[in-house]
């Protein structure tokens, strides 16, 4: 089966925040709760690269293995989903995560305000019946039950962020390097500006 | 008495000095826990595809090939 994974070219991205809107709007993501975030290296600099992140969904995934009451869990697919009705917002799964996935509505304050933590669900819902209004309430949308990717990535104007099967993602991946060549080459700046980096300083 | 308060003495020093050799190993040892929340069902398991996770599995692959423009543009 399927192993769902997020990839996101940073020679892609436009730092749009399309992905962001696309994923509060979709899910009525509570305030102060950002699933999907746009991080900018070198902002303002020429050579700036932006790279959309969210729950990577980790083939061993530190929260999972930190979360006191056992509600984190992984599906056959791989994706990392969590139980809301057993999570007692102790914040471990927050400190454990590398990218910041795990967040708390209510924010911000000291130590966030806690309550019942919320991420991104790759659009899986959770364990809620498939559709139902329930399970809208507490994830969002369950989008791969309806047979669509996650809106995030399919909304995705330059197509930098892909959501999908890793085999399959890591082909589309492929054949676009081997397309668009290397360094000044690559898709970004000399498509835009049609120069070199240096000459454009 | 004497003699015998030296050696429970000694043999008190030899086992606090001899305690070091008998180390044990301190690194913790991690179980991993086990689901407890509710389960879920499968994404093929209700709406749309009505239990036919080939259909679904499908459809998916159909969408992330959606994802490579260069394909689409063939």
């Amino acid at each position: 089966m399927a192993r769902m994974k997020f990839l996101c070219d940073a020679e892609r991205c436009i730092e749009c925040n399309g992905c962001v809107t696309a994923c509060k709007n979709e899910h009525e993501v509570p305030w102060g709760v950002n699933r999907r975030r746009v991080v900018t290296i070198n902002d303002g600099v020429p050579g700036e690269r932006s790279m959309s992140v969210a729950c990577m969904h980790c083939s061993d995934a530190p929260c999972i293995a930190v979360c006191p009451t056992n509600v984190i869990y992984q599906t056959e697919e791989g994706v990392v989903l969590h139980d809301k009705d057993g999570c007692i917002g102790c914040g471990y799964c927050f400190y454990a995560c590398p990218f910041g996935a795990p967040q708390f509505p209510n924010g911000p304050a000291a130590f966030g305000a806690r309550g019942k933590m919320d991420k991104c669900t790759f659009c899986a819902g959770g364990p809620e019946e498939n559709g139902s209004q329930a399970e809208f309430d507490k994830y969002g949308r369950n989008r791969l039950a309806e047979g669509k990717l996650p809106l995030c990535a399919e909304m995705c104007s330059t197509k930098a962020l892909l959501a999908g099967d890793a085999t399959e993602l890591s082909d589309i991946f492929r054949e676009r390097v081997l397309r668009r060549g290397k360094g000044v080459e690559a898709w970004g700046w000399m498509t835009a500006y049609g120069k070199d980096k240096e000459e454009a300083k | 008495m004497k003699t015998r308060i030296r050696y429970m003495l000694a043999a008190s020093l030899a086992a606090s000095l001899l305690a070091g050799c008998g180390e044990q190993p301190q690194v913790a040892k991690y179980e991993d826990g086990k689901y407890s929340g509710k389960a879920d069902t499968r994404p093929w398991e209700a709406g749309a595809f009505k239990g036919d996770k080939g259909a679904w599995e499908q459809a998916m692959r159909n969408r992330v090939r959606g994802q490579n423009e260069y394909k689409r543009v063939e």
